[in-house]
């Protein structure tokens, strides 16, 4: 399935993102990866739960609003439910035992030349890439 | 005040998420999909939020030695590129490629109201949790 070509709200989307990173760092000097700042929220909680909820629940609450005023998000998932599911556990263990995802390593750790996220990002974003072709190129979708 | 603040700065996270893609897995998938119907949107995701952090923190850490909120920056100490790094990276890559979401992807999306979404991240807290106990039976709790 065909997906539009959205370079400008892509980039302006990028760079909120870019924007919400370095506040979170200036103010509650966090790195803003999504798996650290969900895990604290996932019992055992940790001490310092309540910022990470009050985040979560900002980034659940900006694409209700906005959708809800009127603005439209595209989604679509091309996979069964199966496999959603089956992609969520693969996903909950891998950032785990990886210590981050896209945002924790991909944006933050890359912005401050961490060799352990430059690797981290080079490793997923080249699994993904293989997934991908795997899963439509060679079984013909799941 | 913390909790204000991190509210409106993960809705900046959120909506950026929202509107650049991210939270819709058939644009994921195809960002990876350059045999197929490859859409190049998501180069510009990274590299706008890459070039915008990259100079934030810059500007932060120059401008202040300690956060506004905090006593002082929390910045991971673990230097080591390890064997689980590397395989959890790997493992990551594997569920990403299959579902087209990421847990910077997922929970914003979960804002536009599908199931499928809460499928995923039902799942994906089970597997995070999961993995939690298990290394914790396996060494000593760390503290994250």
């Amino acid at each position: 399935m065909e997906t539009e070509f959205t370079p400008f709200l892509s980039l302006a989307g990028g760079i909120l993102i870019g924007l919400a990173a370095t506040l979170l760092m200036a103010f509650h000097g966090r790195i803003a990866g999504m798996t650290g700042i969900l895990a604290g929220i996932i019992p055992p909680l940790s001490a310092d739960w309540g910022w990470r909820l009050a985040f979560l629940a900002g980034s659940v609450l900006a694409p209700l609003i906005f959708t809800a005023s009127g603005g439209h998000i595209a989604f679509s998932v091309p996979i069964s439910a199966t496999a959603l599911v089956a992609g969520g556990l693969i996903v909950g263990i891998g950032v785990t035992l990886g210590s981050g995802c896209t945002s924790g390593h991909g944006v933050c750790g890359m912005a401050r030349l961490s060799p352990r996220s430059i690797v981290a990002t080079l490793v997923f974003m080249a699994s993904t890439a293989a997934t991908v072709f795997i899963v439509r190129h060679i079984l013909g979708g799941i | 005040m913390r909790i204000a603040i991190a509210l409106l700065i993960g809705m900046i996270f959120g909506l950026g998420i929202a509107i650049s893609g991210m939270a819709n897995p058939a644009k994921v998938l195809n960002f990876f999909d350059f045999a197929g119907s490859w859409d190049l949107s998501l180069i510009f995701v990274m590299g706008g939020a890459l070039v915008t952090t990259a100079i934030g923190y810059r500007l932060v850490f120059g401008a202040r030695a300690e956060p506004v909120l905090e006593a002082a920056y929390y910045l991971p100490a673990n230097r080591m590129i390890d064997q689980r790094l590397i395989t959890g990276s790997a493992i990551f890559g594997i569920g990403w490629g299959i579902s087209g979401f990421c847990p910077g992807g997922a929970i914003p999306a979960l804002g536009l109201g599908y199931g499928s979404t809460v499928l995923f991240v039902g799942a994906m807290v089970a597997g995070i949790a999961l993995t939690r106990f298990a290394l914790n039976a396996l060494s000593p709790p760390a503290r994250a």
